[in-house]
């Protein structure tokens, strides 16, 4: 009788199932896992010390700050408009709706080169709007501000991505019956709104955090390179490998990987969060109807 | 007297039940035009300023129309390898529970959360003739690092999320009563694949195929570690795009961003059009 | 074809779905297993198709063992719930399946198989939707093309699972109707699921009465309507009163209320079941019965009127529910509010450590 006690459904037999989990686990450790490990290993090459000295070197350290404050300029301005956006298109009805939620898209499609050079174009000395800063004495690009600027654009759907479905399933209904039972637009928001969107949002962040910590081509059009003055860290690793010091170059790219690692684990742990409250539910309904 | 009805009393204005349509309608619309559709037209007028012989002549140079070929098959070579690849993946994530399942299942996003400047020197010192997978490689016969097939890697390496996550909601919301509708009806493990679950993923394959042939078009960090960039070869075109600044070539480099851009945004337009038509047909009008 | 279940048994986990159960299906018979959700009647109607595998027991398909018969090679026609329309196919694509999966040696050739799918489709009188998509049809539609792709393969058993659950008074009516008479046509055995009382003893040649995963009844409607055998059953059937007594004195009392035993009944405590349509109502007590109740409602329903009544002085968990012909109501001018007696004309008793009923007559 074995084989014949689940519910059976199609590619359940067990040579299919062994052979496609086994070529899985093969492909994602040579394509995945393994490059993850080498940045490691390539980090520790010259041995835990040289990794911890040319970390704290003066143009590392400078690096790391200025990629800190960037991250910390970008992701509150992507916060606020993430949820306006989302309020927008999730909440009413509007024509053009459509054509918004398109163009959230395009910093997604764009290449990051090009978008860095749309704003060089606009903002540089000889750009329309630069020039005119220009003679206000006031420089955005090839400094930070610039780069705060294109990574901003850059990163600007990965919030408003996480909440528009989320909402989008989850309804009008809610905030619909807070609205008839008296509450205030933003009593609206902070108590019913948001619990049901915190894990989604916090998840935006995260991503929206990774992203413009890690940011490259749109960074190095408008950035200029300049060595412990506008050199985020994804820049000075490009840097530290094309002088040839591999070894300093992956010690800054672990940091990186590592903040990357983090993204992943607080994504598991999200879904994981939801998963388990969704199957609480089910089981309550199931104890119910039995 | 239903005429009269509408003359006498105007309609009541209905006002909206929830709040704040001004004020995040407002922002959004304000953010989105100062920070993507400024700089966009200030793209379109520079390149108005060239003119059209100009123009023509930057974008068909040589070197450039040879970026634009590798570019191109580049990223539809990385984008079919995704497609089979994403594929099994999301299938054996949504289909199958074994040990590691929800690690594997995280690590798949890897490629979007790390740096792409860290993957690029990460794949091309593995692929370096003395990198543990160059090595092997070598010894085959076979060149990736500083060779277009570098290209088609990175491009892979860094689009390869967007195949998963757009063909895993659509496989885990398959109906398992569709299936089990076809073997009632006789049909093969392999028949119910093929003409009952693969027509439900195909779209949704479709547009994650398409996105990550649109994300590898634009791909830069990732590539220019492992592309070895020679001429006429191994260079992408947004390479050609950061070279043309780097020689304050602004023109050249506005004409040939135009070229990529219009490109990235026919193509997002049309995946977004063709999936509103396909959902259409599946739930209705 | 004819079916035989054998000790089958299921669980899930902790989850006993079904106790080991055993059942005959006649060829040609039509089949109603009804009862409520979580009864086990889906899960067995699943493990009938082979889309369940069972823990126990054996299903035999006319003299063919199929207990470990993949569910493609049972050849059995099933209906689902929500229909598991092919989304992205036509009618007629969904329709042909059937045939077109079919080993090459006995697939019909393309010509045949379109000359197949039209004659189906003719019979679910929907040629002219052969090329609609599944969400242009409305859900009656949507049943008939099921139907109709079940029928495709001609299977000599049709599963059917809540066949009318999601459809509105009026199709499900004429659907019924029609699936009985497709039955009658065709000749195929057919087995569904239902929780609706009303369709299981109008469709039925017998009906299965399922709860907690075993079998509490088999019998033809009539019979199962006329002696139900467990307190479950009239439960479950529906329209029904309660009256909880303590034997005492040739009466069951319960608070001030009491009833007579006629002398078939032991003289025991225990529960008298009486159908909402055996009653008089009176404004005074009679000989057999005081049953003090106050009218909280009255709602006129097709050819009875219904009251709607709660105990004055005594105990029930439910409301009483008393169905009067227009007549005997309008001689009456019953008002919401006011206090009546009602007395039952028969009825059933289980006595209290008693599983199945004595039936009783009053005499008037």
């Amino acid at each position: 009788m074995s084989g014949n006690k689940h519910k059976m459904r199609v590619g359940d037999s067990p040579w299919v199932r062994r052979t496609l989990i086994g070529l899985t686990l093969f492909l994602t450790f040579i394509l995945l896992v393994v490059p993850l490990f080498s940045i490691f290993q390539q980090a520790f090459m010259k041995g835990a010390e040289h990794y911890f000295t040319s970390l704290v070197e003066a143009d590392t350290l400078h690096a790391i700050g200025l990629t800190l404050v960037v991250a910390a300029l970008t992701v509150p301005i992507n916060l606020v408009f993430g949820v306006m956006l989302a309020w927008a298109v999730t909440r009413f009805e509007f024509p053009g709706r459509k054509i918004l939620m398109t163009l959230l898209d395009i910093p997604f499609a764009m290449s990051p080169v090009v978008a860095g050079l749309l704003y060089l174009l606009l903002y540089g000395n000889n750009g329309w709007i630069g020039s005119w800063l220009y003679d206000q004495d006031i420089q955005l690009m090839f400094a930070w501000p610039g780069i705060v600027m294109v990574t901003v654009f850059v990163t600007c759907p990965f919030v408003a991505r996480e909440l528009i479905p989320l909402m989008q399933q989850q309804g009008r209904e809610d905030e619909e019956a807070a609205v008839i039972l008296g509450a205030s637009g933003w009593q609206l928001f902070r108590r019913v709104t948001l619990p049901n969107i915190k894990w989604a949002l916090i998840y935006g962040v995260i991503l929206t955090n990774a992203r413009a910590v890690g940011e490259f081509g749109a960074v190095s059009v408008v950035s200029g390179n300049i060595r412990g003055e506008t050199n985020t860290l994804p820049l000075h690793v490009q840097l530290q490998y094309e002088d040839y010091q591999a070894a300093a170059a992956f010690a800054s790219a672990s940091l990186l990987a590592m903040i990357a690692l983090i993204t992943l684990l607080f994504k598991a742990f999200v879904e994981w969060r939801q998963e388990r409250s969704l199957k609480i539910e089910s089981d309550k309904e199931k104890q119910v109807t039995q | 007297m239903a005429t009269n009805l509408s003359v006498d009393h105007p309609r009541p204005r209905h006002k909206r039940v929830l709040p704040g349509l001004g004020l995040s309608l407002g922002t959004s619309l304000l953010f989105i035009s100062l920070i993507m559709l400024l700089p966009m037209a200030g793209l379109v007028m520079q390149t108005a300023d060239m003119g059209w012989e100009q123009y023509w002549s930057v974008i068909s140079d040589e070197r450039v129309v040879a970026s634009y070929k590798v570019t191109l098959w580049a990223a539809f070579i990385a984008s079919i390898f995704n497609g089979f690849l994403g594929l099994l993946l999301a299938w054996v994530l949504v289909r199958y529970e074994f040990p590691g399942r929800r690690i594997l299942d995280a690590l798949v996003d890897l490629p979007f959360a790390l740096p792409t400047a860290v993957a690029g020197i990460t794949l091309a010192t593995l692929y370096a003739q003395n990198g543990w997978y160059g090595s092997i490689l070598e010894s085959l016969g076979i060149k990736v690092a500083y060779t277009p097939v570098g290209i088609v890697l990175a491009m892979a390496f860094t689009s390869i999320p967007f195949v998963v996550r757009t063909v895993q909601p659509v496989l885990e919301e398959l109906s398992p009563e569709e299936e089990e509708a076809g073997m009632t009806l006789g049909a093969s493990d392999w028949a119910v694949f093929r003409r009952v679950i693969f027509p439900a993923l195909w779209p949704a394959l479709m547009t994650g195929v398409a996105l990550s042939f649109t994300r590898s078009l634009g791909e830069f960090g990732a590539v220019i570690f492992i592309a070895g960039n020679m001429p006429y070869v191994s260079e992408i075109t947004s390479l050609m795009i950061f070279v043309s600044l780097q020689e304050f070539d602004f023109p050249a480099a506005s004409a040939i961003a135009s070229v990529v851009l219009m490109a990235s945004l026919v193509l997002l337009f049309a995946i977004n059009l063709w999936q509103a038509r396909y959902l259409r047909r599946l739930h209705g009008r | 074809m004819s079916i035989l279940i054998e000790n089958i048994s299921k669980h899930f986990g902790q989850f006993q779905a079904l106790s080991p159960l055993s059942l005959n299906i006649n060829e040609g018979e039509m089949i109603g297993l009804l009862g409520p959700s979580g009864s086990g009647k889906t899960t067995l109607l699943r493990i009938i198709a082979g889309l369940e595998g069972a823990d126990t027991g054996r299903i035999q398909f006319g003299d063919r063992d199929v207990t470990n018969l993949h569910v493609r090679d049972r050849r059995v026609g099933f209906v689902f719930q929500n229909y598991a329309l092919f989304r992205h196919m036509t009618v007629a694509d969904n329709v042909a399946f059937g045939l077109e999966v079919l080993p090459r040696k006995e697939r019909p050739s393309a010509t045949e198989i379109k000359k197949r799918v039209m004659h189906l489709l003719d019979m679910v009188q929907l040629a002219h939707l052969a090329n609609r998509f599944p969400s242009q049809l409305s859900g009656g539609q949507k049943q008939r093309i099921a139907l109709a792709r079940a029928l495709a393969t001609q299977p000599e058993v049709l599963l059917l699972d809540e066949p009318f659950g999601a459809l509105d008074a009026k199709v499900r009516k004429e659907l019924r109707r029609w699936l009985r008479g497709l039955h009658d046509e065709l000749g195929f055995t057919s087995v569904f699921v239902t929780h609706d009382q009303e369709e299981a003893l109008e469709l039925s040649d017998r009906v299965v009465v399922m709860s907690n995963g075993h079998i509490e009844q088999i019998d033809q409607p009539g019979a199962l309507y006329a002696s139900p055998n467990s307190r479950f059953v009239f439960d479950f059937l529906g329209n029904v009163n309660v009256f909880e007594g303590r034997f005492e004195e040739g009466k069951w009392h319960n608070g001030i209320a009491n009833i007579e035993r006629p002398n078939t009944a032991e003289p025991k405590d225990g529960q008298l079941y009486i159908r909402s349509h055996e009653f008089f109502v009176s404004p005074s007590p009679t000989d057999t019965a005081s049953l003090p109740l106050r009218i909280i409602a009255i709602n006129p329903i097709g050819a009875e009127v219904r009251l709607e009544l709660t105990p004055i002085d005594w105990n029930s968990n439910e409301v009483w529910e008393i169905d009067l012909p227009h007549k005997a109501f309008d001689k009456n001018c019953f008002e919401k509010g006011q206090t009546v007696y009602v007395t039952p004309k028969a009825g059933y008793f289980f006595a209290a450590d008693a599983e199945k009923p004595i039936l009783l007559n009053w005499e008037h």
